[in-house]
C-alpha cells in the first residue's frame, strides 16, 4: 500500500517524466501510476532510457521510446516537465532535505552522498518524498545541509511526503507539514511520536486508501513479481494481506 | 599521432593542478589514469568530477587537497567509503555544487564563459557553504535573480572512452557520454585513454557518427588501456565489476585490509593492476 500511496502522488501529472529515485518503492509507484490512473506519464528504466511499455522492476522494456542521459536529464530538471520522488535522511516541517551530510558541514559526522540535484529539483520541479522509516531522526527540527529547499526557501512544490506510517502534505496556510493521512493500523499518536517537530493534525485524519484488487495484481503479478518493494518495508498484514518479512533492510538512496 | 604511455601522460602533470576526471560515480572512469596518480609523487591536487572510485581512491592516496562535485557515490554501493573519512576526518576540502549547477559550471568553462546563470542552487545550502557564490539579477522586464554558476576551469581532463584513433579522436558506445566532451571543451589539456585504439578509416565501424564525442582539436594525448575504466562500467566492452567493487569497498573499511589491498591490486604498474584483478577472479570464480 506504500506503493499506492507513492503512486498518488504522480495523479494529474500528465505527460511529463515520473521519476522515482533510489530504490524499488518509487519506481514502482511511477510505473504503477502509469499502469493504471495515469497513463500519459514518462517512465524511465533507471539508466538513459525511456520506456515504451511499462517493465517489471529489474527487467529491459520491450520498447524504448526515448533517450535521456544525465545531461539532458539534468535540463529536464531546469525545464520542469518532471516530478521527481526523492528519499531524505533528515527533513524538516517545511520540506527542506538533507541528503548531503549529517552534523555539521565543514567537518561531518557522516558524509552522505552530497545535494546531487535536490536544490535545482525541489526549485525547478515538482517533488514529492518516500520516507521508508518514520522516525525523529529523519523528521527533525532542522536539517544539518538543506540539499531539497522547502517552501519557506522557495520551493517549485512540494507535492507529499509518503512514510511506512503515513501521507504527509503542505496543504496549510503557511505551508508546514501536515498529516494527510494515516496508514491503516497506524494511530495518530504514533506518527506524532515519531516526528521531531510538530505536526499540523486536522480534526479528522483519514485513513490511506488500500490498493484496489487490480492494482494489487498488477504490482505482485506484472510489476515486481519477486517482491523487491519488500527489502525496503515491512508489509503490515492490516495493510493488504501480504506477509510481513522478517528483515527489514534499508533501501539505497541514491 | 598522440599516443602515449600511462606514465608519460602522469608524468606531464604537475602537483597542485586542477584536474577534471570523466564518467559519472561509478562509470566510465579513467582508472587507469587514477591508479597511475596514487604511484605518483603528484599531490595537492583539486579534483572536479561526478565523484565515485575516482576520488575515493585519490583522497585514500592522499593526492587531493580540494573536491569539487556534486556528490560522490559507487551507484550500486550509494556512499564512497574513502571519501566519507577523508571528509569526516578533515583531511580534504569540499566544494559542494548541485549537479545543474556543475554542468552549467562545465558548459561555461567550454564556452569561455565567466559563469552561467540558474535557478539551481537559490535557497538551498550550496549558496551557504560556498560564500563566494554570487547571484545576479536578470537586465530584463522579469528581473530574476539567479545564481552565477562560475565556470569550473581545470587545468587538465582525464576520460576513458571506448575507442579512439591516434589523432585523438575519441568515441563512446555505451548508452550515456555523460560530460566527457565537456571536460574535455573545459580543460586545457585533456588525455583520453580508451578500451582500444583504431585507425581514423574504422571508427564509423565501431559506432555512429554521433558516437564521435570528443574531437582531436581538445586531445593532448591517448593511451589504449583495456580494462582501464575496471571496476567501473565500461559499457558495450565491459559492465562494473560488482564483485570487486564489493571487495574495494569492504577493504575500505578496515586498516589492515585495505593496507593488503594496496599491496595486491595498487602497487605495481596497470598491467600488475590488470594480471592482479585475473588472479583474484580466478581465486574467487
Amino acid at each position: 500500500m506504500c506503493v499506492v500511496a507513492c503512486a498518488e502522488a504522480f495523479r494529474g501529472d500528465g505527460e511529463i517524466l515520473a521519476a522515482g529515485i533510489g530504490g524499488a518503492i518509487t519506481v514502482l509507484a511511477a510505473r504503477l501510476a502509469r499502469s493504471t490512473f495515469e497513463p500519459d506519464l514518462i517512465t524511465h528504466d533507471g539508466v538513459c532510457l525511456l520506456t515504451g511499455d511499462v517493465p517489471a522492476l529489474g527487467e529491459a522494456p520491450a520498447e524504448v521510446e526515448g533517450w535521456l542521459p544525465f545531461r539532458d536529464h539534468l535540463w529536464l530538471v531546469l525545464n520542469g516537465r518532471r516530478h521527481v520522488m526523492l528519499g531524505a535522511s533528515q527533513i524538516d516541517r517545511y520540506g527542506n532535505s538533507n541528503i548531503s551530510c549529517i552534523g555539521d558541514w565543514e567537518r561531518p559526522r557522516a558524509q552522505l552522498l552530497g545535494v546531487r540535484g535536490a536544490p535545482g529539483n525541489t526549485k525547478c520541479d515538482p517533488t514529492s518524498y518516500w520516507i521508508p522509516k518514520h522516525s525523529s531522526r529523519v523528521f527533525v527540527e532542522s536539517v544539518d545541509m538543506v540539499s531539497g529547499i522547502g517552501y519557506d526557501r522557495g520551493a517549485h512544490e512540494i507535492r507529499v511526503v509518503v512514510t511506512d506510517l503515513a501521507v504527509l502534505d503542505f496543504a496549510t496556510p503557511d505551508r508546514r507539514m501536515r498529516l494527510r493521512s494515516v496508514h491503516p493500523g497506524v494511530t495518530v499518536d504514533e506518527v506524532t511520536g515519531n516526528t521531531g517537530f510538530d505536526l499540523v493534525v486536522p480534526d479528522e485524519v483519514p485513513r490511506t486508501r488500500l490498493p484496489d484488487a487490480e492494482e494489487l495484481r498488477i504490482i505482485r503479478d506484472i510489476l515486481d513479481p519477486h517482491g523487491l518493494r519488500e527489502r525496503e518495508v515491512v508489509a503490515r498484514p492490516s495493510q493488504n494481506g501480504e506477509a510481513a518479512p522478517e528483515t527489514r533492510e534499508k533501501g539505497a538512496r541514491t | 599521432m598522440k599516443e602515449m604511455t600511462i606514465e608519460a601522460v602522469i608524468g606531464s602533470l604537475d602537483s597542485g593542478m586542477t584536474i577534471g576526471i570523466g564518467g559519472w560515480g561509478s562509470r566510465r572512469k579513467p582508472m587507469a589514469l587514477v591508479r597511475a596518480i596514487c604511484r605518483s609523487p603528484l599531490t595537492d591536487l583539486t579534483v572536479i568530477s561526478h565523484g565515485g572510485a575516482d576520488v575515493g581512491l585519490l583522497c585514500a592516496y592522499g593526492k587531493v587537497g580540494r573536491v569539487i562535485a556534486p556528490f560522490v557515490t559507487l551507484d550500486s554501493i550509494p556512499l564512497e567509503p574513502h571519501f566519507r573519512r577523508a571528509r569526516q576526518q578533515g583531511t580534504v576540502e569540499f566544494t559542494e555544487y548541485d549537479e545543474g549547477m556543475f554542468m552549467f559550471g562545465l558548459y561555461a568553462a567550454a564556452y569561455r564563459l565567466p559563469f552561467l546563470p540558474t535557478r539551481a542552487g537559490l535557497g538551498s545550502g550550496v549558496m551557504r557553504v560556498n560564500p563566494s557564490l554570487r547571484t545576479v539579477r536578470s537586465p530584463y522586464d522579469d528581473g530574476e535573480e539567479l545564481v552565477a554558476m562560475p565556470a569550473l576551469i581545470m587545468d587538465v581532463a582525464l576520460v576513458h572512452l571506448n575507442r579512439a584513433d591516434r589523432r585523438g579522436n575519441a568515441q563512446y558506445l555505451g548508452p550515456d557520454p555523460y560530460f566527457d566532451d565537456l571536460f574535455a571543451k573545459a580543460a586545457g589539456r585533456t588525455y583520453v585513454s580508451c578500451e582500444r585504439l583504431v585507425e581514423t578509416a574504422d571508427l564509423l565501424q565501431e559506432g555512429p557518427v554521433q558516437s564521435l564525442l570528443i574531437s582531436r582539436s581538445h586531445v593532448t594525448g591517448v593511451v589504449e588501456a583495456p580494462g582501464g575504466a575496471h571496476f567501473t562500467t565500461c559499457e558495450p566492452d565491459h559492465g562494473r565489476d560488482e564483485t570487486f567493487q564489493r571487495a574495494y569497498a569492504e577493504a575500505a573499511g578496515d586498516p589492515g585490509a585495505w593496507t593488503e589491498f594496496r599491496r595486491r591490486f595498487l602497487a605495481g604498474d596497470e598491467a600488475a593492476y590488470q594480471a592482479a584483478v585475473r588472479q583474484w577472479r580466478e581465486e574467487t570464480s
